[in-house]
């Protein structure tokens, strides 16, 4: 009970920011650090929770995006409507992707660089097929309404992705007491025993991809309401990917906090090196690189596991 | 329909992109058969071989070939190090840590190579760039078949070594009973570095075959990437022949793939078969176990 109350007061916390703080630039950065901690509880489900390391979770993404603009470009459907449409599709080829993969045993390496084609089969058609507006991409009409999901400020937004955050952190809380959560920690930890225990271990997988591409679907349709914009490369591109799984890493793999305190410590990181380095193309993910191997060599529990002692695991 | 010849000089076009494909997939196969980790960095690694043998050409006016003896020991010798001081310190015997690390890699060397040489797309230009041959009708560009005799016998020479020379006997004894191996006195972690190293080199070597009918940016590691791991998957985790094959497979694929479907749609076929291979045959072709 004290994990859920200390995620209220966050979340609580966060939503006061509004009231203080009117600087475009403050909210925004509040924003996009929600929207990577959402990315990040997306990944830290699946591979925290479930054992099973993506390298493709821009396909989740890249679906919900295009979903919620294809559907207001084209059909003129109210992006409020699109956010659980979009959803639904980000889920729906989680399915496919899961059900495909965990049917013929793809584990470890082999499932990270399967999801990874998968993602890229996706950018590939994006390109070619006509709905999606092709290597052009979509611009989602302006209409600067709540009502279409597009605020005038900021605050609007930082709401949504606050609740959507809630939503992650809720899913992951979930997770660590629930019996379902207890079957997925077995099968990450040993998917044979798990199996001989009479777990189903290809259900347990498949709902966490499931939940994983649904979180990260929302943040795909969440992406195109705030930037009114998405193409083939910012959609189903590695960067998505990258940003999804690293937040976890550093802050924490498999904890309720770590997204979170990993995507604030890298737009932390982030915001230091254009302030000391300037807006140079490439020094930002540089470093990123340069962080995740330094923390996979150092802190492998990620910044969380420095405060919190658990009895060093067997894997 | 198509004709008859046009089919011919793409089936040919395919299988000189292949023999390159297969040398960088050589790397890669060699590196996951000995260390049995997936070097996720290979392709950014063939980025930072192309713009060796640009500069080297740029700067100091060598030709790509005779880059050769200047690339492949130093691929060779980025490679050891790599492996020594930094990949082989952050496994903790966890195969997704050394994806992740490798990952990591990728986004240094790509982003480094963003930051340093800007994204331009640059090329060289020799003197045979522009010129073809003639086999049977079908008009390839030199560079290209110039890169298929090379690949193929950068090949050759790597088989012979792997199977006759003393290292060479230490890595296949590595990869096949680590523990075995050091019980008998080899170096295990020295010949990691040197199975890495060797996997760099190859891609020294695809450089610059590569490179006079090709292109470099920092992103073009991307493109190389997934087509190695299908070539791997595909013939086999960790068979050399079946990198060969594999190669040429994957080669003659994209060729036909890009004239049926078009220049972007047309990779779709090589990512169809990756996904097929993983899902219903991951052992591939011509590997034992997966």
């Amino acid at each position: 009970m004290k994990k859920l109350y200390a995620i209220l007061a966050v979340c609580g916390a966060v939503a006061l920011v509004p009231a203080f703080v009117s600087s475009g630039f403050a909210l925004n950065l509040v924003i996009m650090t929600l929207y990577a901690t959402l990315l990040g509880q997306a990944w830290n489900i699946l591979a925290g929770y479930g054992g099973q390391y993506s390298f493709g979770h821009a396909a989740f993404f890249g679906t919900g995006a295009y979903a919620s603009a294809a559907l207001q470009v084209h059909l003129g459907v109210n992006a409020w409507l699109c956010l659980p449409v979009a959803v639904a599709c980000g889920a729906a080829v989680g399915a496919l992707v899961g059900a495909l993969s965990f049917r013929y045993g793809l584990r470890g390496s082999y499932f990270a660089l399967v999801t990874l084609a998968f993602a890229e089969v996706l950018r590939i058609l994006a390109n070619s097929v006509g709905f999606t507006g092709g290597g052009v991409g979509l611009l989602v009409p302006l209409k600067s309404s709540a009502l279409d999901f597009q605020f005038h400020g900021k605050a609007g937004f930082l709401y949504v992705i606050l609740a959507l955050t809630l939503a992650g952190f809720l899913l992951s809380w979930w997770l660590e007491r629930s019996r379902y959560g207890a079957w997925l920690a077995a099968v990450r930890d040993n998917e044979e025993s798990a199996a001989a225990l009479g777990v189903n271990a290809f259900r347990v997988k498949l709902l966490a991809i499931v939940l994983s591409a649904a979180l990260m679907a929302a943040g795909g349709a969440f992406y195109v309401q705030y930037f009114q914009y998405i193409d083939p490369h910012l959609a189903y591109g590695p960067s998505v990917s990258v940003e999804a799984l690293l937040g976890p890493i550093v802050g924490g793999l498999g904890t309720v906090f770590g997204p979170l305190l990993g995507a604030a410590a890298l737009r932390l990181l982030g915001e230091l090196t254009r302030n000391l380095m300037g807006e140079a193309p490439g020094v930002s993910l540089v470093i990123y690189g340069a962080v995740l191997i330094l923390m996979i060599t150092f802190l492998p529990r990620g910044l969380g596991g420095m405060f919190v002692r658990r009895p060093p695991s067997a894997a | 329909m198509l004709e008859p010849s046009i089919l011919f000089a793409s089936v040919l076009n395919g299988l000189t992109s292949g023999a390159v494909y297969a040398l960088v997939a050589l790397g890669l196969t060699l590196i996951y058969g000995v260390l049995h980790i997936i070097n996720f960095a290979h392709g950014a690694l063939l980025m930072i071989a192309l713009y060796g043998v640009y500069f080297l050409g740029a700067k100091l006016g060598i030709g790509p070939y005779a880059a050769l003896p200047v690339m492949i020991p130093a691929m060779f010798a980025l490679g050891y190090v790599l492996q020594r001081f930094v990949i082989g310190r952050a496994s903790h015997g966890k195969d997704e840590n050394i994806l992740l690390v490798t990952l990591g890699l990728t986004l240094i060397l790509e982003n480094f190579a963003l930051f340093a040489w800007r994204s331009d797309t640059r090329t060289i230009e020799t003197p045979y760039t522009f010129s073809t041959v003639d086999i049977a009708g079908a008009m390839i560009a030199t560079p290209k078949v110039f890169a298929f005799f090379g690949a193929l016998a950068a090949t050759a020479i790597l088989l012979a070594f792997i199977t006759r020379s003393d290292l060479g006997r230490a890595i296949r004894a590595v990869a096949k009973e680590r523990q075995g191996a050091k019980l008998v006195g080899i170096d295990v972690e020295h010949v990691f570095a040197m199975s890495f190293g060797i996997g760099l080199a190859c891609l020294g070597a695809a450089a610059c075959f590569l490179l006079p009918a090709y292109y470099v940016n920092p992103q073009v590691g991307n493109g190389f990437v997934l087509i190695a791991f299908t070539i791997v998957v595909l013939g086999g985790m960790g068979s050399f022949a079946g990198a060969l094959v594999g190669g040429f497979i994957i080669g003659v694929v994209e060729s036909l793939g890009g004239l049926w479907l078009g220049e972007s749609l047309g990779q779709i076929g090589i990512f169809v078969i990756f996904i097929a291979i993983l899902l219903f045959r991951p052992k591939g072709i011509f590997g034992a176990g997966a």
